[in-house]
């Protein structure tokens, strides 16, 4: 009971290569190209912008979105989305920031908030899948619950002096390299997820339950256990990603990462995976977080109000999930006139 | 030409081609629909049936040659173009919007309308109880179409089309899902409509209904225009020759085998308001059809069996070990396959290719280590491929480009490709031409000879009789007969589905 009339005309599986020209067409191609654009003109724009200083600092201050946009791939292929990552981060900040002016040793914080995280994530998850809600919905809310918990456990202050061998590897670069360490494991955990995602059972799980629910659990998939792994991830991650900016920025507050949610879906979307499941590569959307992170830094080069970086990033998110579709429609007038 | 001696089609298609890349999926086609008569379009699958509807239809433009509407050539822009010359369809898959009512569904973009540009509601319930009493449906109008079954929502395409004044009434298999009952309705209705003048284009690949039905055959063959010929004087065999080009064994070639230990056992099932106290076995060795009327409850006992749906009471056993209920996943570990009944929804993921589509149910089976090992699964994919004889033209291509009856055998391919011990099969015949009707009946013979344990549903009797050891009869959700091989005849499985005789 396909909703549109246009189910008649099949459609490309994803990723497939057209041949001839349309390969150029394909999103993620497209976005590589804008990256690459984007690049050169930065490179020429602005003077400090093609250093590996800069281009360095730029790639470490992408290090949490980055993270994050790996475990929010894997949702929104299977047709969810947590928009609640920014405030686990938060939540998780604020903990470490609370318990370590209680006096525990960061040894003990960082597991504990990685785990809280976790719990996050499953809350999420249950909403989810036991009780049928939309996850847009329940992580709005969740988005609001948790940021206010974040405010509960420390207020509006902010904590700071952290051990420096920790706020090291938040920061410093990996030895003989220009990359700095968050950098490098998003580098290993990308490798990773984009072997699980394209060539694993559970990755084509993942596809088959964005494109098609009830035919992956007709087909033995566990769809509801999977989703819930997804989010239980997504929490996970987004907690340690707290972790890793509260050392960045050497301060934890419960404000941390307000609104990042956005320009990891941003990431996401402009990366090629479709809002509404069962398409999308990553590949694409490393082109797609790398390509957010050069236009932050080209805005903050230029000293760019804050304001207008966030409408940047809203324009990229809508400019993102409405050039597929205007592709779409264009291609099936191509085809079929007047439907 | 035709029986009301109208001398000039009111629709027409002549010389008309249509490729899809490097597919031609019709070659120089031409066809008359006269007024008063019923046309039957013939041919095996992906022979280019729907792409011809369609074509009459407006969804398609031809690459060459022309429609004609009333002997003069047209250009439809689209479907809307189309209907308002009187042309109504049936697709071959329904599109209902599934959070629409019935009602709603059926009046889409032509509301009947109250004061004030309102939609008149109660009209609109009013007219589609009327069209449901005539076609014999027991829905209700304010139904959701969500979780309507195959069969019910090709009865709300059919009153969409009928509840327009067509002058053409096109049918793409119509009633691939329905069962004798439905189908005797339908036929009283078009058979109205003909001697209102109305004309008619029939796809089935039952051949007996085109028999019944229609007064003149059109068959194609791999796109290409076989013949146009009246169906009086012409048999079975010659109809099955020209869409196959060459002869044809057995359509239903049931081998003898001796049922062996029970595979299958059902006790006792009960989901409210849905099927009661349903028990049975299924034995090892054997086909066990479930036969009843659409509506009757069978594809839910299956859907309860494989865990799709949790039931209130009652146990599956499979080879011995009780299923957990509510768990497709322990269902197949157990052994059990269900080929279900709604290929689009159901068994296939459209956007998926059709290697990757087989290769869904043995996700585990293909790893090599932690990945998938991409030519294990294309090699599944073409083994079974090439045993269903399916017609494609790449194993990467999207299911979605494939003709219905081939989408089907993909769904097959699926399941059989994880050697279940038991395996129900909902409709498994549905949309598939004879030729391979044929060769699905002698796998599932085969299948069944090497100690399988198969569950069949079926709508098609003939089916039922020529391949069920045993036929199983469900009556308004509880069995009301068990009817072995050598008893069962159409008399006494309809009388026991319509609910006129004690088991
Ligand atoms: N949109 C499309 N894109 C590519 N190929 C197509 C498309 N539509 C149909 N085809 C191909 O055209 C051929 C004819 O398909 P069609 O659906 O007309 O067959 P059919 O006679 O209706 O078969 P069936 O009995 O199985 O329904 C098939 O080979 C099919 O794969
Ligand atoms: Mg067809």
């Amino acid at each position: 009971m396909a909703p549109d009339t246009a189910s008649d005309i099949p459609v490309r599986p994803a990723g497939e290569a057209r041949g001839g020209l349309g390969r150029f067409l394909r999103w993620d191609v497209l976005v590589t190209a804008l990256l690459i654009a984007v690049f050169l003109a930065g490179s020429a724009g602005s003077d400090g912008f093609a250093t590996i200083d800069n281009l360095s600092f730029a790639l470490g201050d992408l290090g949490e979105i980055a993270l994050i946009a790996l475990a929010m791939t894997m949702l929104v292929v299977a047709a969810e989305v947590d928009l609640s990552v920014a405030s686990v981060l938060g939540l998780s900040s604020a903990l470490i920031g609370a318990l370590w002016d209680g006096g525990w040793a960061i040894e003990a914080i960082i597991p504990l908030v990685v785990v809280v995280g976790m719990v996050c994530g499953l809350i999420n998850g249950l909403l989810v899948t036991r009780l049928g809600l939309p996850s847009l919905a329940v992580t709005i809310g969740t988005l609001a619950l948790y940021r206010g918990l974040a405010y509960v456990v420390l207020g509006d202050k902010a904590v700071a002096e952290f051990p420096a061998n920790y706020v090291s590897l938040a920061v410093d670069d990996v030895p003989g390299t220009p990359i700095p360490y968050p950098v490098a494991l998003f580098a290993v955990l990308a490798v990773i997820t984009g072997i699980v995602l394209h060539a694993t059972g559970f990755g084509r799980s993942l596809f088959a339950i964005g494109a098609q629910e009830e035919a992956a659990f007709f087909a033995g998939i566990r769809v509801k256990r999977i989703k819930l792994l997804l989010f239980v991830l997504s929490g996970t991650v987004a907690a340690f990603a707290g972790v890793v900016f509260t050392l960045r920025y050497g301060s934890a507050r419960a404000d941390n990462g307000m609104g990042i949610e956005l320009a990891v879906i941003a990431a996401v979307l402009l990366g090629g995976v479709d809002f509404d499941g069962g398409k999308g590569t990553l590949g694409g959307v490393i082109a797609g977080v790398l390509l957010i992170g050069l236009l932050r830094n080209l805005l903050m080069l230029n000293d760019v109000a804050t304001e207008i970086q966030s409408i940047v990033t809203g324009l990229l998110l809508i400019i993102s999930v409405l050039t597929p579709r205007l592709a779409a429609i264009v291609r099936q007038r191509r085809r079929a006139p007047a439907l | 030409m035709s029986e009301t001696g109208a001398s000039r089609p009111i629709i027409a298609l002549k010389d008309v081609t249509k490729s899809f890349g490097a597919v031609s999926a019709l070659r120089g086609v031409s066809l008359e629909l006269y007024a008063g008569e019923a046309h039957a379009l013939a041919g095996e699958n992906g022979a280019g049936k729907s792409t011809l509807v369609k074509t009459l239809a407006g969804v398609h433009r031809p690459d060459s040659g022309t429609v004609l509407l009333h002997g003069e050539p047209v250009v439809f822009h689209g479907p809307a173009d189309a209907q308002a010359a009187g042309v109504a369809v049936i697709y071959q898959e329904p599109t209902l919007f599934p959070d629409l009512s019935v009602a709603e569904n059926i009046f889409m973009g032509r509301q009947p309308r109250a004061g004030l540009g309102r939609i008149d509601r109660r009209a609109m319930r009013a007219e589609t109880a009327a069209l449901f009493q005539r076609l014999g449906v027991g829905l209700a109008p304010d139904q959701p179409a969500r979780g309507l079954s195959i069969a019910d929502q090709q009865l709300v395409e059919i009153a969409k089309a009928l509840s327009r004044d067509a002058r053409v009434l096109i049918m793409d298999e119509p009633t691939a899902a329905l069962s004798g009952n439905e189908v005797d309705r339908l036929f009283g209705v078009v058979e109205a409509l003909r001697a209102q003048g109305c004309a008619v284009l029939f796809i089935s690949h039952r051949l007996d209904e085109i028999f019944r039905l229609c007064q003149r055959v059109t068959t194609l063959r791999d796109g290409a225009w076989i013949a146009s010929e009246p169906v009086e004087g012409l048999t079975h065999d010659d109809l099955i020759r020209r869409m196959v080009g060459r002869e044809l064994d057995a359509l239903y070639p049931k081998q003898d085998t001796t049922p062996g230990e029970v595979a299958l056992k059902v006790e006792r099932l009960t989901r409210e308001g849905v099927f009661t106290d349903v028990s049975f076995e299924v034995r090892r060795g054997e086909i066990a059809a479930l036969a009843g009327l659409v509506g009757a409850g069978r594809s839910e006992v299956a859907r309860a069996i494989f865990g799709i749906d949790r039931f209130d009471a009652g146990k599956v056993t499979v080879n011995g070990r009780e299923l957990p209920p509510g768990s497709p996943t322990a269902a197949m570990g157990a052994g059990l396959a269900l080929v279900p009944e709604d290929r689009r929804q159901q068994g296939l993921v459209m956007d998926m290719s059709i290697e990757r589509n087989i290769g869904l149910t043995g996700l585990a089976a293909l790893r090599r280590g932690p990945v998938i090992s991409r030519a294990a699964e294309r090699d599944r994919a073409r083994d079974w491929a090439l045993k269903l004889r399916l017609k494609f033209a790449r194993l990467n291509d999207g299911v979605g480009v494939l003709s219905g009856g081939n989408q089907q055998k993909v769904v097959l391919a699926k399941w059989l490709a994880i050697g279940p011990s038991v395996l129900i099969v909902d409709e498994p015949t549905r949309g598939i031409d004879v030729g391979t009707k044929a060769e699905v009946h002698r796998l599932l013979s085969e299948l069944a000879g090497q100690g399988m344990a198969v569950l069949m549903i079926s709508s098609d009797l003939p089916e039922v009789l020529g391949m069920a050891d045993r036929v199983l009869v469900m009556h308004e959700g509880r069995i009301t007969a068990e009817i072995p091989r050598e008893r069962a005849t159409e008399e006494s499985v309809m009388a026991a589905a319509t609910g006129r005789a004690a088991a």
